[in-house]
């Protein structure tokens, strides 16, 4: 075994873990405020690369104001989103929202399509090229920047979280919808609140992604790798989330490095079996009790 | 509730067609369809069939995910090992076409139940994405077991053939494909006048007290699958004969989340709104294509923009549907004709 291709591997793994635990982020958050399981989540973050390419093609606008503009217009439309279709849908059963959910990516598949055409594109180069050495491996900069840039929103992110009046409100709100109205929480604008915030972390993430492996309509399948990593995680679980994010990106790295590319999602697909089958409610997800 | 149809006994209380009115009409359809494809073109016969494919693919979904309660993402894969069963009994075997199809069925009821074995310990939306799992590994299988499936470029195959003769056209194969959907639709709306029918609403309903009430969960849920995994093997096999090319692209899971939408705009937990909903759901594209024949003049662009507008319709009617018409097509329907029963005495 060659020690150092080995461990090159690895570091583009976690490289691609790390950008899963991102997205794996955005799902958890609206899972956990509002019991929403968000298939969409892939074309979420879809549509904030093509809202990046909007503004930096598109409008010719310079990278430091695309990226901004392009997360607050996601912010905005997970707004719209929640409040047209997610809040009608309050208190339906589970499954009905989670087939809006599926709906809602039809239709944001649709839209780039009319919009921006089905042809992949690649997003505007503004991360460094220099290559990236940690000991001897080699690292692909572009992953080795996306990981940094997720890193730190994550980092962030936890630290909002524990200390905004608007986190702990959100924590609140997580734990006991009842107890957080009594409270004098305004439990929907907080469920606003998640769906905007969890557009924005989808758009970051989207625009990572697209900056390593290009945009495409079909980006939704990746939608479909975040949800084996939450599911793995536990949808409840925040820190489930980074965990299984980075541990899944390792797993589809060395299938796809020692198996051939399209063993990836084979993989992690069999993993994904595998932990439903011994850990239904994921690593560290909570095990929900039923009663009559 | 009709006005004069009061039931004296069970049986007439459980009876599938309920008046004399009912089954004339059923009598009138079925002459229709046999009197179909001596009355319409090729390509009207060829939309028949498609939607008749789709009807049988739905009402397993139905069966499933309607009445059961257990929701679904695999239906195309499913249909996936139909076709690809066929088409290897097809090509290899050269086995008269009712057998393969049954093995189709079979096949696919088996991959059903393996599929469903999770499910006993995950519902709900775990479920769903399992059985996105299993789309995932089955579309591998397709594409990389090559010397079965014939890998990425996939299979052709022959015909299939009644009394030696090859039926290449609709009109020809609506002659299988008609009679067996029928036979289909018949058999799943018997099912729920058995206990095992019963016995999946009353899963879907609350599982636990089903469970209670002496339901053996495993088992029902896993019957539940295999049923609706042979209807979707059966539908799988009429799709080979129907098409006769089968690549793994033939079954995304685009085209699941179109049986899904398909029951949900139709009616969940209604045979009739899986008609409805395989019916409308078919027929949109083909409704768009037309809209865009009478705005292509205007609008040079609009054969360019069809593909995209029809995957913004489908999420849409899904979205729509489920806000505003929970119980879908069917619904209506039931609105509708309870006006007339009621007209003009209508408070």
């Amino acid at each position: 075994m060659d020690w150092l291709f080995f461990s090159e591997i690895g570091l583009a793994g976690i490289g691609t873990g790390g950008l899963y635990a991102v997205s794996g982020l955005a799902f958890v958050l609206i899972y956990k405020a509002t019991r929403v399981v968000n298939m969409a989540i892939g074309e979420m973050m879809m549509m904030g690369a093509y809202i990046f390419i909007g503004f930096s093609v598109g409008l010719a606008l310079p990278i430091w104001a695309s990226i901004p503009l392009a997360v607050i217009v996601s912010g905005l439309m997970g707004g719209v989103i929640e409040r047209a279709i997610i809040r009608p849908m309050l208190g339906e059963n589970a499954i009905s929202v989670f087939m809006v959910t599926i709906g809602l990516g039809s239709v944001l598949v649709g839209l780039v399509e009319i919009i921006w055409g089905a042809d992949p594109r690649r997003l505007i180069e503004f991360v460094p090229s220099d290559p990236i050495f940690i000991g001897e491996a080699y690292l692909s900069p572009k992953v080795g920047y996306s990981f940094a840039v997720a890193a730190v929103i994550v980092g962030l992110f936890l630290v909002i979280f524990r200390t905004w009046r608007g986190g702990v409100a959100l924590r609140a709100t997580a734990g006991d919808q009842a107890a957080a109205y009594s409270m004098g929480i305004n439990v929907p604008k907080v469920f606003s609140l998640v769906w905007i915030i969890a557009a924005m972390i989808a758009a970051v993430a989207g625009i990572l992604v697209g900056s390593i492996g290009g945009v495409s309509p079909n980006m939704g399948v990746y939608g479909l790798s975040v949800l084996v990593v939450v599911i793995i995680g536990g949808l409840d679980s925040l820190l489930g989330a980074l965990i299984a994010g980075i541990f899944v990106g390792l797993i589809e790295t060395y299938a796809g490095a020692f198996l051939g590319g399209e063993y990836k999602m084979l993989a992690t697909f069999s993993l994904l079996v595998f932990v439903l089958i011994v850990r239904p409610y994921g690593l560290f997800g909570t095990h929900e009790i039923e009663r009559l | 509730m009709r006005i004069g149809t009061a039931k004296e006994n069970y049986i007439a209380d459980e009876a599938l067609f309920d008046t004399n009115i009912q089954r004339g009409w059923m009598v009138a359809l079925m002459i229709a369809l046999f009197a179909l494809p001596f009355m319409t073109g090729q390509y009207a016969l060829y939309l028949i069939c498609l939607v008749m494919i789709n009807i049988v693919s739905t009402t397993g979904l139905n069966i499933l995910t309607g009445f059961t309660g257990l929701v679904s993402l695999g239906q195309a894969a499913f249909m996936g090992v139909g076709a690809y069963i066929v088409a290897i009994m097809e090509i290899h075997l050269g086995t008269p076409f009712l057998l393969n199809l049954l093995v189709a069925g079979s096949g696919a009821a088996l991959v059903g139940i393996v599929v469903g074995l999770p499910s006993l310990r995950v519902k709900g939306l775990y479920l769903a994405i399992a059985t996105i799992a299993a789309s995932v590994i089955l579309h591998f299988i397709f594409a990389n077991w090559t010397s079965m499936t014939g890998g990425v470029s996939g299979l052709s195959m022959p015909p299939a053939s009644l009394f030696g003769m090859e039926l290449i056209q609709p009109n020809q194969v609506y002659w299988i494909i008609m009679p067996i959907t029928v036979l289909m639709l018949f058999g799943a709306a018997n099912l729920f006048r058995t206990r095992i029918g019963r016995a999946f609403i009353a899963i879907r309903d609350r599982d636990i007290s089903a469970e209670v009430l002496g339901i053996r969960l495993l088992r029902f849920k896993l019957m539940s699958f295999a049923i609706s995994s042979f209807y979707a093997g059966v539908a799988g096999g009429l799709w080979a004969y129907f098409f006769r090319v089968i690549t793994p692209e033939s079954f995304p899971l685009l085209m699941s989340i179109f049986f899904l939408a398909a029951i949900i705009v139709g009616g969940m937990g209604s045979i009739l709104g899986g008609i409805l909903g395989a019916i409308f759901m078919t027929m949109v594209p083909e409704i768009l294509k037309m809209m865009v024949g009478v705005l292509s003049p205007i609008w040079p662009d609009a054969v360019a923009v069809m593909s995209p507008v029809r995957v913004v319709v489908f999420g849409a009617l899904i979205i729509f549907f489920l806000i505003f018409e929970p119980d879908g097509l069917a619904e209506i329907w039931r609105n509708i004709r309870r006006f007339f029963h009621l007209w003009p005495f209508k408070t």
